[in-house]
């Protein structure tokens, strides 16, 4: 029989590629499309060039409370030990 | 220097020191000695495991070398570092339970030991083992020269001084304390980091007259400092795009982080771990990188990038505050090196002589051996690291990159596909290892990506049609993975 807690670790691997790929989506998204401009010609947000508050700051900020978010919703307790199988 | 620099440090060296001794009471009372002493007894919790993954991963060129390349090259290093966010999260999600509970099945010590049982072949186990002892040997001798350079410009000792310091410092309590040791240091090191990073940023932004000053005088010297694509506009996005597979997800074929997902206690642990871990490598890689492009207008005209971290610590900050963030680079180089010294060690002690010199060893024997082996090679780096040969120098190159080409399929494929079997592993790691070279040294930057990312597809490719083709020849292993 299968052992019911890898189909557990599978799951949480795929929505660790799910987040690498919304991560990168975000960060590159943002940086070249706010940022291809001409430099002398940014908007800023709270001082820094927008493409670098949302790549670098806000995105990096929306990453961590989704983490925190899956964590808590999607990944489960399991044992590591082998007799409680 | 002034001794209000100095104290902080000497007092971070005599914490470390004391942890050693406290951790090396565990080694004596605990019946397991190679659990204990290499894995800390599978004890780890949230936040040591958080700490000791992100200090282990930041090294002296996150707080010295990254900060210099970022004065240079502007807000588009930054970006770049910040591809190092999945580190945080990603390896462990990856490796995460299944890992865990495989591990403790096998009674894995090292990654090796999980490779032996996953694949059953002993050329994956030297083929690994050689890889791990030649290559981090050489990435610790180099550790090792930066510890040593670092202590050298903060107190005006000379090399051979600086370096004794550094490396007796270090060695004393990896020796008596193992991981435990290793990973409780790396715990307070890697606060240090985190604490070091956010005063130095503050104390920046204060001395620059805030982000809006020092954006104009950035833009004012030359636009491009605030463009996602570097000073001189050599940042391509598919370049940059392509550090994601080095210093990100890659990360997962790193020995040294990958043994570190078998020794925490429950999933709880992991959970607590993946939150903290990615907080505190987000606050260093960005605050350190964006401390470098920021100490442009503050202290103009540094030649020398490696300078500017030190420099700028020591104007920006009062002397007992600069002394606390100037520790933040020498914790993240120990936290490196104390790692890579265990991992070295456990290599040949574990995989080497339990495997093939003396497998029927005694408790009392395998102690001896782990403290002499331990021993041995903390000397030998010295040793080398006294007058570093071209050669080593050489191979630190592939260390890092290399490792992951090696590694990293032999490990994910290994804990997910049931078809993978020894011959892929064997092709993708000789493949990996060999390409990385062959395009370091003949094609740098192929493609504009950096020479990471063909080595890293080409061993999948390599991985998956060699273990498709000799599905028939080999028992089936996959039993161990369901």
């Amino acid at each position: 029989m299968k052992d019911q807690r890898f189909r557990i670790a599978h799951k949480e691997a795929l929505i660790g590629i799910g987040l690498v790929l919304i991560n990168f989506a975000i960060w590159f998204g943002f940086a070249y499309g706010l940022g291809a401009g001409d430099p002398a010609h940014y908007s800023y947000i709270l001082g820094f060039p927008a493409w670098f508050f949302y790549s670098c700051i806000a995105g990096t900020g929306f990453m961590i409370l989704l983490i925190w978010t899956v964590m808590k919703l999607f990944f489960k307790e399991v044992p590591f030990e082998e007799e409680e199988r | 220097m002034h001794w209000q620099v100095v104290f902080p440090l000497v007092l971070f060296l005599m914490i470390i020191f004391g942890i050693g001794i406290w951790a090396n009471q565990h080694i004596r009372s605990s019946n397991s000695f190679l659990q204990e002493y290499f894995l800390g007894g599978r004890e780890m919790g949230g936040f040591i495991l958080a700490m000791t993954m992100i200090a282990t991963y930041g090294s002296a060129s996150s707080f010295i070398g990254g900060p210099g390349v970022a004065y240079i090259k502007g807000l588009g290093w930054v970006l770049l570092a910040m591809a190092q966010l999945p580190a945080g999260y990603f390896v462990l999600m990856i490796l995460g339970k299944k890992f865990a509970i495989l591990a403790r099945r096998y009674q894995a010590i090292t990654l090796i030991d999980f490779l032996r049982e996953r694949y059953q072949s002993h050329t994956i186990v030297i083929v690994s083992a050689i890889s791990i002892i030649v290559f981090l040997f050489s990435a610790m001798m180099a550790q090792w020269v930066g510890g040593a350079r670092l202590i050298e410009s903060l107190t005006g000792l000379s090399y051979t001084a600086a370096l004794f310091i550094f490396a007796i410092s270090v060695l004393v309590y990896v020796i008596i304390g193992g991981f435990r040791a290793v990973a409780l240091t790396d715990t307070v090191q890697g606060t240090i980091m985190v604490i070091g990073t956010i005063i130095l940023l503050i104390g920046t932004i204060v001395a620059g007259g805030g982000i809006d000053n020092i954006m104009a005088s950035l833009v004012a010297e030359n636009p491009n400092f605030v463009s996602p694509f570097g000073a001189e506009g050599d940042l391509t996005p598919l370049y940059v795009s392509t550090f994601w597979i080095l210093i990100g997800v890659g990360v997962v074929g790193l020995p040294q982080i990958a043994v570190r997902a078998m020794s925490y206690k429950d999933s709880k642990s992991m959970h607590l771990a993946i939150i903290i871990g990615t907080v505190a490598i987000g606050t260093i890689m960005f605050g350190m990188h964006l401390i470098g492009v920021l100490a442009r207008p503050v202290l103009p005209g540094i030649e020398i990038g490696d300078k500017v971290m030190p420099l700028l610590t020591l104007k920006v900050l009062p002397p007992f505050l600069a002394g606390i963030v100037l520790a933040a680079p020498m914790a993240a180089t120990m936290s490196t090196v104390n790692a890579l010294l265990m991992l070295v060690s456990s290599t040949v002690v574990k995989d080497i002589y339990l495997n093939y010199i003396k497998p029927a060893a005694n408790d009392t024997e395998i102690k001896r051996v782990s403290f002499i082996v331990t021993t041995v090679i903390g000397l030998a780096v010295i040793l080398f690291a006294l007058n570093p040969p071209d050669f080593l120098i050489w191979l630190n190159l592939f260390a890092f990159g290399g490792l992951e080409a090696v590694f990293i399929w032999s490990v994910v494929l290994g804990l997910y596909w049931k078809k993978a079997n020894k011959y892929g592993a064997i092709a993708s790691m000789i493949a990996g290892m060999t390409l990385y070279i062959v395009i370091d040294r003949c094609y740098p930057s192929v493609f504009g990506m950096h020479t990471v990312t063909i080595p890293i597809m080409a061993s999948l490719l390599i991985f998956v049609s060699v273990s498709l083709l000799t599905h028939h020849k080999v028992k089936d292993t996959a039993l161990i993975i369901e």
